[in-house]
């Protein structure tokens, strides 16, 4: 079923974060005194394997994004380690940190904001380049060009600016410039929910191309399933700061564990069900990260909620190919009662 | 029977300093009492527009050019929504007709509670007491399943979450017993689990009040889950008409065949997506012939010169599908 055994067989880990924890500090009152965290991330651990692309799902103010951003410390975590290649990625500063920031990239949802309308499109993805004093004006010119070509752009394009591009060519800008330094990983936040359905699959085809001709690690945030189950060969599922699955791709879909993964997968309106009434519907709403509920976050909204969750926090358990957070874990019996 | 909404050759130009645009481009369809037409197409495509020039909310440089539009209510008889002058067009508006909006933080006034912009609408048109058109705001925010809803009814708008907000909206738009919805793009904000919660709900609501729905997404599963026919647009025409299933299990048009194939799909894992080559041109690079000849697949000459007319037929399953194309996919 893999499709890239060459890349996947080699399964070392090019990131490993342990016990990642991101409060952003609420404060209040004249004196502006601390009073209460938003746990974005809240004990968070992952590993990312060299080659793969590991998917990051969950509904908005799960934390996704929060947590791409701390793994690549845009936002610096409140607790926890990472190691990127090996090496404690958290404590290097200065040249070191630039080092290790060249290999891991981001692009970001929305291509019309992360490009700086006042620069052309040559300025833009030469900037790398300049931050990392890396090549002549001349080399940069002829590189930035290449780069243009890869990613499906004309050369001449290099004196455009920003806004003379549509949504998907501003993306493929966005990807251009990721892409300029040779990173190992890249973190995608969401690259294609702005753009309509064709050109989403343009740029979903041209990440996947790029992945096996440059031998790019992703890390593939986004909240639509099916998106991620096209690009993704694992993925963790995230609730309210929280890893709540994570597992293969196959596995995620034919068999889920964790019931909010049972849910997500059963709220995805599909062609040809006709119209209908659905069944699986999740009722109430994320709570809020300031004060989650007790036990496992989930609870109030579990259709199977025993008093042991509202007690006791479950941890990611399981073996190490498919690993839930549920005292109570799905498997294809409760399944077909659910439906 | 007459459909509640007749609409012939819509015509919609934007008025542009290079040059009039138009953004719906003779379009016409009917709905019938009770049915939901989902108009489905990418941005720029019209489907908006299409919903704005029927409440007359297009705004400058935008006018309507042609056609007509005709709605037909008990207690109203048939009414052309084009020639109604903006006096009478404020009557029909929120009550007869209501709009749903896709982003419901900027379609709400954030300085008023829920409640005033409810008992607004209510009073204007069902013309209540004070009261009463409480009472009725509340038993309509009870209705579409928010909880503690006398409380609700003194909130404003930031002190709801997004589902919560856009019940909100529907409660508003729902208050006067319309006969005609327009939904724009009411799921596209929020959550898959928020959006089953919302578009169940919808359908709930609409058996519940025999009303008659134009559903305007750019997801085909919404599309499908929703709707009893639908409408395909591209680059403001038609392209593709017919029973909801028959059109997307068996597509007619080049269009709306890739369109369904470039759509990544759960269980059927290809290594890449089909995609449409190109995108939607500019309003002064569209074709003077089908407005889909540049990425078209199986264009051929006489589609860039010529404009392809809706022509129906009878589809395997019986029903009538009407498709704008020269070199239609074969059935």
């Amino acid at each position: 079923m893999s499709e890239r055994p060459d890349n996947l067989a080699v399964s070392e880990n090019i990131l490993v974060a342990k016990n990642i924890k991101k409060y952003f500090p609420i404060h209040k009152g004249f004196f502006l005194r601390h009073v209460g965290d938003v746990k974005a991330v809240d004990d968070v651990s992952l590993t990312v394997r060299k080659g793969e692309t590991l998917g990051l799902v969950g509904e908005s103010g799960c934390g996704k994004s929060t947590l791409g951003r701390t793994l690549i410390r845009l936002y610096e975590p409140t607790s926890g380690q990472i190691e990127f290649e090996h090496k404690n990625f958290l404590d290097a500063s200065g040249s070191e940190l630039r080092a290790a920031r060249k290999d891991i990239q981001m692009i970001f949802q929305d291509p019309y904001a992360s490009l700086d309308p006042r620069m052309t499109v040559g300025q833009i993805i030469e900037q790398p380049f300049v931050i990392h004093n890396i090549l002549g004006p001349a080399e940069r010119k002829a590189r930035v060009q290449q780069l243009l070509e890869l990613v499906g752009l004309r050369p001449s394009h290099i004196n455009r600016y920003p806004h003379e591009f549509s949504g998907g060519q501003r993306q493929r800008i966005s990807i251009a410039r990721a892409i300029a330094l040779d990173p190992k990983l890249i973190i995608c936040d969401e690259p294609v929910s702005a753009l309509d359905v064709s050109i989403q699959a343009q740029i979903l085809n041209l990440l996947k191309d790029l992945q096996e001709r440059l031998q790019l690690t992703y890390i593939f945030i986004s909240h639509d399933l099916s998106v991620i189950e096209h690009v993704c060969d694992r993925v963790a599922v995230m609730y309210l700061g929280r890893i709540v699955e994570v597992t293969s791709r196959e596995e995620l879909f034919k068999n889920p564990h964790h019931p909010y993964t049972h849910a997500l997968l059963g709220s995805i309106p599909s062609i040809g069900t006709g119209k209908k009434k659905m069944t699986k519907i999740l009722t109430g709403e994320i709570p809020s990260p300031i004060n989650p509920p007790s036990g496992c976050s989930f609870h109030p909204r579990c259709p199977y909620k025993q008093d042991k969750c509202v007690t006791e926090r479950p941890e990611l358990t399981g073996e190490p190919g498919h690993q839930a957070a549920c005292h109570y874990k799905l498997n294809s019996t409760t399944q077909k009662e659910l439906s | 029977m007459e459909p509640v909404l007749k609409v012939r050759d819509l015509e919609t130009t934007f008025f542009l300093k290079t040059g009039p645009f138009r953004a719906v481009n003779r379009i016409s369809y009917d709905i019938g009492k009770g049915e939901t037409l989902g108009i489905v197409g990418e941005s720029g495509c019209g489907k908006s527009v299409t919903s704005f020039s029927l409440m007359q909310l297009v705004a400058t440089p935008g006018k309507i050019t042609h056609g007509s539009a005709i709605l037909t209510a008990p207690g109203m008889g048939s009414v052309d929504l084009v020639q109604q002058t903006p006096t009478q067009m404020e009557s029909i508006r929120g009550g007869k007709m209501a709009m749903i909006f896709q982003e419901p933080m900027t379609a709400l006034n954030p300085v008023l509670t829920i409640g005033y912009q409810m008992d607004e609408q209510i009073q204007k048109h069902l013309k209540y007491n004070a009261k009463d058109s409480r009472d009725r705001a509340i038993e309509m925010l009870q209705l579409v399943g928010i909880p503690s809803a006398a409380e609700r009814y003194a909130s404003y708008p930031h002190h709801l979450s997004g589902g919560m907000r856009q019940r909100a909206m529907i409660a508003m738009a729902l208050s006067c017993n319309p006969i005609m919805l327009i939904a724009d793009e009411p799921t596209t904000a929020l959550d898959v689990t928020i959006q089953a919660q919302i578009l169940e709900l919808f359908q709930g609501l609409q058996e519940k009040m025999n009303m008659s729905v134009q559903f305007i997404t750019h997801d085909l599963g919404v599309i499908s889950e929703v709707s009893d026919n639908v409408l395909v647009m591209y680059g403001g025409q038609m392209c593709e008409k017919g029973n909801t299933q028959d059109v997307l299990t068996s597509p007619r048009h080049p269009y709306t065949a890739a369109l369904i194939d470039s759509r990544p799909r759960i269980g059927v894992h290809s290594k890449r997506l089909k995609t449409i080559e190109g995108s939607v041109p500019a309003p002064h690079e569209l074709p003077i012939g089908c407005p889909f000849a540049t990425r078209c697949a199986r264009v051929k000459t006489e589609c860039w010169t010529n404009k392809p007319p809706m022509t129906s037929f009878t589809n395997s399953s019986g029903r009538e599908q009407s498709v704008a194309c020269f070199n239609p996919v074969p059935a």
